[in-house]
């Protein structure tokens, strides 16, 4: 077992946890924004750390691993939040909002934008 | 290192499970597409691990196209919820 | 899109069709005469037909001081990444989910389209925050434990260090 596979498999097991804790938190969130800022965090990381586990562990074998890894790496680090925001604009538009803990009624920046958008389709 | 992967694959299968359960049970379309989006996610990551397990380079290809056609599917849902589609 | 002259159209494609290439480059994984070849042709034609839909950004991204700055950003951007991540853990770990949401807005000075999508994206994925919508230059946040509600308080936390390195890049 070389050094690279010991490092490799440092990343690899890091990433699994933090799968595990995406999954976790998609669990046991209580509204949709809450999960989607689980999810979209821990299986960012997880999968980017995974991904370039097995890239680094290869890395002494056939170098042209690390290159295929990090176009995946580079692609889900540009996409998992693009569709993470689209997914949380729908649910707004939806008129599903989200759960306000506190009294203050700026909490909620977003909902009078939505609300006279809608009388103004109304008049 | 076998003992590294077995650990892995473990922790994925037990996040896919809890991201299944989110996606039987999700009370609105929203969490059911926030736990697909998961489930793409945790599945891409487990087909990267599979192909090093299995040494074949070809199959790196396969994950990165099942990821950008789960980047699509979850865009096109959204789009679809927010009634512009 | 954008109506622009020729030398600014120019420098978009240019900068299309280096990127093309080092995608290409990454996908092959091989620097064979012939791979090449076809990779210059295939990405030029590919950065011909799009260069209207994807106006990134002109030549000045690929200065060696812009580049230095881009460095610095990733740099940036993995720490605070690292940094949100034990932050989801410790949440979802606690048994009695310490979380406090709300939704908070900021003006973000930023210029081009592409550089506030950056912000958007590099804003999700820190600590506690999650963008649900961009209005002109407003950004609505859905921040998962509210501290302020003053948009110059939440700029000054949420996003200051990455708009200042971006300032730099665009």
């Amino acid at each position: 077992m070389s050094l690279l596979e010991i490092i490799g498999g440092i990343f690899i097991l890091v990433g699994s946890v933090f799968l595990f804790l995406g999954g976790l938190g998609i669990f046991r969130m209580p509204d949709v924004y809450n999960r989607l800022q689980a999810g979209t965090k821990a299986t960012t990381l997880g999968a980017m750390s995974v991904i370039l586990g097995v890239g680094i562990s290869q890395a002494a074998t056939d170098w042209t691993w690390i290159l295929k890894t990090l176009v995946i790496v580079i692609f889900i680090a540009y996409s998992n939040p693009i569709s993470s925001h689209a997914l949380a604009r729908a649910m707004y538009k939806r008129k599903k909002f989200p759960l306000v803990k506190s009294k203050a009624e700026n909490m909620d920046a977003y909902r009078e934008i939505i609300e006279t958008e809608k009388e103004e389709v109304k008049s | 290192m076998t003992y590294i992967i077995y650990i892995a694959l473990f922790f994925m299968i037990a996040g896919l499970t809890m991201s299944a359960f989110r996606f039987v049970k999700g009370p609105t379309a929203g969490d059911r597409t926030v736990a697909l989006d998961t489930l793409t996610i945790i599945t891409v990551a487990a087909m990267v691990l599979l192909s090093y397990v299995f040494q074949r380079i070809i199959y790196l290809d396969v994950a990165l196209v099942y990821a950008v056609l789960g980047f699509i599917g979850v865009i096109v849902i959204a789009r679809y919820l927010e009634g512009a589609l | 899109m954008e109506n622009l002259s020729f030398s600014s159209k120019m420098s978009r494609f240019l900068v299309l069709w280096f990127f093309l290439m080092v995608l290409w480059v990454l996908f092959t994984a091989s620097f064979a005469a012939q791979e090449l070849l076809a990779g210059l042709g295939v990405s030029a034609l590919i950065a011909v037909l799009s260069v209207n839909v994807f106006t990134c950004c002109s030549l000045k991204i690929l200065y060696p001081k812009s580049l230095f700055y881009i460095f610095v950003f990733i740099i940036v951007f993995t720490i605070e990444l690292v940094k949100s991540n034990l932050d989801v853990a410790r949440r979802v770990l606690t048994p009695s989910l310490p979380i406090n949401p709300g939704i908070v807005k900021f003006k973000t000075k930023l210029k081009s389209n592409f550089s506030r999508m950056v912000l958007a994206n590099a804003i999700t994925l820190t600590p506690g925050t999650l963008s649900i919508d961009l209005i002109d230059d407003t950004f609505y946040v859905h921040w998962i434990d509210v501290q302020t509600t003053d948009p110059e308080q939440v700029h000054k936390e949420i996003a200051e260090k990455f708009e200042k390195i971006l300032l730099k890049i665009f």
